[in-house]
């Protein structure tokens, strides 16, 4: 294999946090590994070196919230054998897509002194409603396994082993008691997509979400009447999935069953 | 004389320690109810002060609390959060690794196999489950060479339900209170003022060896007594339980509007089935690390309620909650019989007791077969 020519690794920014383009930095001893196998041709986090396309794959991190984006995500594409995208806000269109629940024009005049300059689409939406997307990594941020398993599956041509399934299966393979049924606390983990490690779970926290629903239309409706019957607040319920994947359809479509 | 198969004898609450030391000087690891996260867990114990003396566990529906008991027993509470399998069939098991070696490659085996556990606290319904996942797994032509090692080395230490959670229905299921064959020792629990003690039953030749080791007294038949009484008031306390034709009523109920009702409130998390102490289903997936140097065939648990459980080529089988549901409560009441002589339901109640929005089997099986009368019932008013 030595002496075939390494894949071109392109990492690109849109609206977002830079945390998912961290976790490919956060994957310290395997980063070298990760360098050895691609060549990492663009990627500003971590070099001003730019290395020219086209690329074998892309990894697009952020949502599409300006006229520049729409444009620029074009051109990736066009750049790029395979685009994936990593994380909430590419995938689902971010925290930042709470905007699309409200009047833009309202913010932008109330934060800016001169809202005159600010070109701003009137919503924050993934990736996949602009360009085809191969793959979506889910998280907030991605999970770093998660990254370092898609880069293996697809530099040998394999199958990713990344789970559709509900991150309660998480939990009960680790061994965490359930939090909704041993304390009554409110866990999203029914409807969300595994995948995280199990991390709010496995410290007696109910799950937020952050991997967003799970991909055959998740039974949100039946999560919600129990939350209800716990005692939570339509408020309250509605808040538990207006977060980082607020305008991931099944999401939206259950939060906005909640407006009053 | 050494007791034999059968023999009987009294053990006090500190003997229990020596029957854990005895365990663990033979060379196993012991592993029994301990407290964490709000729950009874199985996990490794090294003496009975790991043990959740004065604790008991309250279930229902969607709720699991511990509460404090009225005494310090050590057996106070019904089950633990999962079962043995977790021990028995761990969740991810490594099946083989294989290395790049020149042209070629190396394999070796999957894990090696861990030290020979001691189960202790087993109840009747888990020995039940446990004896289900026999057949499953040592299917004659069909083995599981792990489980089959695992099981084969294991000693189990059976603790008799004195009392029964709201969630139990093992009386109608036909596998508890009462221990059924199977075990290495049995053990009653009993309080009486401040007398605690076991009575020990011998279940096969090494459980007698150990009891042989502790030089016990025999128990009186006061203590045989009331060690006799415990099943019967754990069964008089059930409240839930199962049709003994839940296989017919089922298959007869394949096309029931019923399936539709139950998937408006079915999550599909696949809790029910990760609890379930049969619940066997596993997938199986390969990793590589980046060079390919290295790949990795690993097992882990599975269930029939995830959306890629049933996928073939061309998309999922299963796609609705009614179908997944329907095809778990079929095969778990009704298939299974032909598949392995018996239900799979053991009457543990842990789906109903960890289900987040509590669909319970009991009930949902009850609907169907009122269902089923209220319509052959429509039928007799047409003639």
């Amino acid at each position: 294999m030595a002496e075939t020519r390494r894949p071109k690794l392109a990492v690109w920014k849109f609206s977002s946090c830079d945390g998912c383009q961290l976790s490919l930095l956060d994957c310290e001893l395997e980063l070298l590994a990760v360098a050895e196998a691609v060549e990492i041709a663009y990627f500003l986090e971590a070099t001003r070196t730019v290395g020219k396309g086209p690329y074998d794959l892309s990894l697009v991190e952020g949502s599409i919230t300006t006229p520049h984006d729409v444009q620029r995500i074009g051109e990736v594409r066009r750049q790029s054998k395979l685009l994936v995208t990593i994380g909430a806000c590419a995938t689902a269109g971010g925290i930042q897509a709470l905007r699309n629940f409200k009047d833009i024009k309202g913010f932008i005049d109330r934060v800016y002194a001169h809202p005159e300059y600010i070109e701003a689409l009137a919503t924050s939406t993934a990736i996949a409603d602009h360009v085809t997307v191969d793959f979506e990594l889910r998280g907030c941020p991605i999970n770093k396994n998660q990254l370092l398993e898609l880069l293996s599956a697809l530099l040998n041509r394999r199958k990713p082993n990344i789970p559709t399934y509900a991150e309660c299966i998480e939990c009960k393979t680790r061994g965490t008691v359930c939090v909704m049924v041993a304390k009554g606390e409110p866990c999203l983990g029914p409807v969300v997509q595994a995948g995280c490690g199990n991390l709010c779970p496995a410290q007696g926290r109910g799950c937020y979400g952050c991997f967003g629903p799970l991909g055959n239309l998740p039974n949100t409706a039946a999560l919600t009447a129990q939350f209800a019957a716990m005692g939570m607040d339509r408020r309250d319920i509605q808040r538990r999935f207006r977060s980082f994947n607020a305008n991931a359809q099944a999401f939206r479509k259950e939060s906005e069953a909640y407006d009053d | 004389m050494a007791p034999s198969i059968g023999a009987k004898v009294v053990l006090l609450r500190e003997d229990l320690d020596r029957l854990i030391a005895e365990l663990r000087e033979r060379g196993y690891v012991v592993i029994g109810p301990t407290l964490g996260e709000g729950a009874i867990l199985y996990e490794e114990v090294t003496s009975s002060g790991d043990l959740p003396a004065g604790w008991s566990d309250v279930a229902e529906a969607a709720a699991y609390r511990l509460q404090e008991g009225a005494d310090r027993r050590l057996f106070g509470y019904s089950l633990a959060a999962q079962g043995w399998k977790r021990h028995l069939y761990p969740p991810r098991q490594r099946l083989f690794l294989a290395e790049r070696a020149g042209r070629g490659f190396r394999l070796s085996s999957g894990e090696a196999d861990g030290a020979p556990m001691a189960l202790l606290g087993v109840r009747a319904c888990e020995l039940a489950a446990i004896q289900i996942q026999d057949r499953v797994f040592t299917k004659e032509g069909f083995t599981e060479p792990g489980y089959a090692g695992r099981r084969r080395a294991a000693f189990i230490v059976a603790v008799e339900c004195g009392r029964a959670a709201a969630t139990c229905f093992c009386a109608s299921a036909g596998t508890g209170p009462a221990v059924g064959p199977g075990y290495d020792l049995l053990l009653n629990e009993m309080i009486d003022g401040d007398a605690h003690r076991f009575l020990a039953t011998a279940g096969s030749d090494n459980g007698a060896a150990i009891l042989g080791g502790l030089s016990c007294r025999p128990p009186t038949a006061a203590e045989l007594s009331s060690a006799a009484a415990q099943p019967a008031a754990a069964a008089a306390q059930q409240q839930r339980r199962i049709s003994a034709d839940a296989a017919g009523v089922l298959t007869r109920a394949a096309e029931s509007p019923h399936w539709e009702a139950v998937s408006k409130r079915c999550l599909t998390c696949g809790n029910c089935t990760m609890v379930c102490p049969t619940c066997f289903c596993t997938t199986v997936e390969d990793i590589t690390d980046l060079s390919g140097d290295i790949a990795e065939r690993w097992r882990q648990w599975d269930s029939c309620f995830t959306i890629d459980y049933s996928y073939i080529h061309g998309g999922s089988v299963r796609q609705s909650g009614a179908a997944r549901y329907r095809q778990w409560i079929t095969h778990k009441l009704a298939s299974w019989h032909r598949q392995f002589g018996s239900s799979g339901c053991v009457g543990c109640g842990r789906c109903i007791a960890w289900c987040p929005v509590g669909i319970d089997i009991t009930a949902e099986l009850h609907a169907l077969e009122q269902a089923e009368q209220v319509s052959k019932g429509g039928d007799n008013g047409a003639d």
